[in-house]
């Protein structure tokens, strides 16, 4: 009910207040100077726009959230809409995320093999791989793996939906578009991203300890040794619950451009891209925020950590 | 006194009641001022040019758009003042089929005329069986599209599983968005003889928004034409015609006539001074 009448009345309140920051008469400033301070002040209307556009899509997106939640704890969605949805995003996500995987790890040990091997720290470079891995790499791969796959498809089925009328159907027929599409997606991503990130991190390990091993050369007992000492629990477990707040922007990011699609084709190739460029972005900042409270966590638990040069 | 069956204002208050009704959409205003009582039993057909606000008025009646001023009464409640689960009750009263049919395309036909039932009632499987068989033998369609995906089907087709699926439920009122826009003539008439068939078989009322007199006329006992608010004047009324469909021909009213004879003539005139402007 709220979503409907906020998205009748949030532009018209926007173009007002630019309207009439901008009509501030300047005209009686003369010749280049009046005309460069007009320019100076549309400029900044501007900007003023985009800023306000920006918040009134946080906004919009915060209610479809809240909405979402408050049906996601009145009752589970129907069979025939979860598994559809685990097989989807789950089952048909796990080649590329393997594949991925193993890229990385065999990437990073090319990459710094070099500079260890010049310090005879070549037995620590497991250290490095995995760690990152357990750490950044494999949640942030797993999650741009999911963004790119199933943001976009979702922002685009439903899209398509909206503009073939369907989602009015749904509402016409007494079923709540949002418990029947929004959260069979949400709670698919949430619970299956985890199992990506760690299927992303052992093949990432294992891509690491196989091009390091195999074709570097570099002595297993000590690689796998080392490795052992200084990659812990709390790093596997930071990675995979970051995890569950990408899942969690991604389903809520792609539905929501989705609902919230143009007329058109155009109007829904829009909805696709846009909702992954802002999972993209929204994830950065996530994994920016919660390795920064991660990290204050960790080092509140174990003052005394063990380090790399030790 | 001896009590009758029936108070006698039970059968006279109104299904559908608009109330000064105003919707907008972002600055555009669409609607201004509509009032219309729809009584039960009745056959409403609003007709009126593309563009004048017949689908957003139809919409506004089962609550998915929302009015900026005035009010909705369904069976005497507010619309607008219904929490989301009540809404949804009621919503199990109407039937809306939609222009393109809005079937589902993941699912099969059977899957889409059985999903109000699955919803709403706990049925078995086996009399949702037998009620969309029912159903598609009333619309005339043979029981070999029920494994069908909507993409398979033709335009006609989607359009009369759309109108089993709104029947599925038995709803007291059905609202048709121009049922036999892009059909051939002989579909539309179709589609026409079976608003009027539901009509003698169910006893609904049916609101029917078209644009074309033959539908109007065929399946209605009342006609009501919109016209575009942006070609009126400040205090003209939107509705420029409510009454029987023998009479309209007789309106003194030269927008009525020239759209119900389907002449461009004044139209094609105003368009060329407003391209010369």
């Amino acid at each position: 009910m709220l979503g409907q009448q906020f998205n009748c009345c949030q532009h018209s309140g926007l173009n007002m207040t630019m309207a009439s920051v901008s009509n501030i008469p300047v005209s009686e400033l003369n010749g280049r100077f009046g005309r460069f301070t007009q320019w100076c002040i549309d400029r900044i209307t501007d900007l003023g726009e985009i800023i306000l556009d920006w918040m009134a899509g946080l906004g919009s997106i915060s209610l479809f959230g809240y909405r979402m939640l408050c049906w996601l704890f009145t009752r589970m969605p129907r069979r025939e809409t979860i598994l559809p949805n685990f097989y989807q995003i789950g089952v048909l996500s796990l080649p590329v995320v393997a594949i991925t995987g193993t890229f990385i790890g065999m990437i990073m040990a090319v990459q710094t093999y070099v500079q260890f091997r010049m310090m005879n720290m070549e037995t620590r470079l497991g250290v490095v791989i995995n760690l990152s891995l357990v750490r950044e790499l494999g949640p942030v791969l797993a999650a741009t793996m999911l963004a790119g796959r199933v943001g976009s498809s979702m922002a685009a089925e439903l899209g398509t939906m909206r503009v073939t009328e369907q989602i009015d159907a749904l509402s016409s027929m007494g079923a709540n578009p949002i418990h029947y599409l929004v959260v069979p997606r949400f709670l698919a991503c949430l619970m299956l991203i985890p199992a990506l990130t760690v299927v992303a991190d052992f093949f990432g390990v294992a891509g690491g300890y196989f091009y390091s091993v195999y074709i570097l050369g570099i002595d297993s007992h000590h690689y796998l040794e080392n490795s052992q000492r200084f990659v812990g629990h709390f790093d596997l477990f930071a990675g995979v619950f970051k995890s569950l707040f990408f899942g969690a922007a991604i389903a809520l990011i792609g539905c929501h451009r989705g609902f919230n699609c143009e007329p058109g084709a155009e109007g829904v190739g829009r909805a696709a891209t846009s909702a992954f460029v802002i999972s993209f972005v929204t994830i950065m900042l996530l994994n920016l925020l919660l390795g920064i409270f991660l990290d204050g966590i960790y080092f509140t638990l174990w003052p005394e950590t063990p380090k790399i040069t030790s | 006194m001896v009590a009758t069956s029936l108070p006698t204002n039970e059968s006279n208050k109104p299904l559908v009641k608009i109330e000064s009704l105003d919707v907008d959409f972002n600055h555009l205003r669409v609607l201004r001022g509509i009032n219309i009582s729809i009584s039960r039993g009745q056959t409403l057909a609003i007709i009126g040019e593309s563009g004048c606000g017949k689908t957003v008025l139809l919409k506004t009646m089962i609550g998915l758009l929302y009015p900026s001023r005035g009010a909705v009464y369904f069976d005497g409640q507010n619309l607008a003042a219904m929490s989301e689960n009540e809404l949804t009750q009621q919503r199990i009263r109407f039937g809306f089929l939609f222009q393109q049919a809005a079937l589902f395309d993941s699912m099969t036909i059977a899957q889409n005329i059985a999903f109000p039932m699955q919803q709403h009632t706990h049925k078995s499987g086996d009399e949702i069986q037998r009620i969309i068989s029912a159903r598609l033998a009333e619309v005339g369609l043979p029981e070999n599209v029920l494994g069908k995906k909507p993409a398979e089907l033709s335009g006609g087709m989607r359009k009369r599983v759309g109108l089993a699926r709104a029947l599925a439920l038995e709803p007291e009122i059905i609202l048709y968005d121009e049922p036999t826009t892009g059909l051939d003539p002989i579909m539309s008439d179709v589609i026409n003889e079976l608003i009027v068939s539901t009509r003698r078989r169910h006893p609904v009322t049916s609101v029917v928004v078209t644009h074309d007199m033959r539908t109007a006329q065929k399946t209605a006992d009342r006609v009501v034409m919109m016209y575009p608010l942006e070609r009126l004047k400040e205090n003209e009324p939107q509705i420029i015609y409510d009454g029987p469909p023998d009479r309209i021909e007789d309106c003194p009213d030269p927008r009525v006539t020239q759209f119900v004879r389907g002449e461009a003539g004044e139209r094609l005139m105003e368009m060329r001074q407003q391209n010369g402007r």
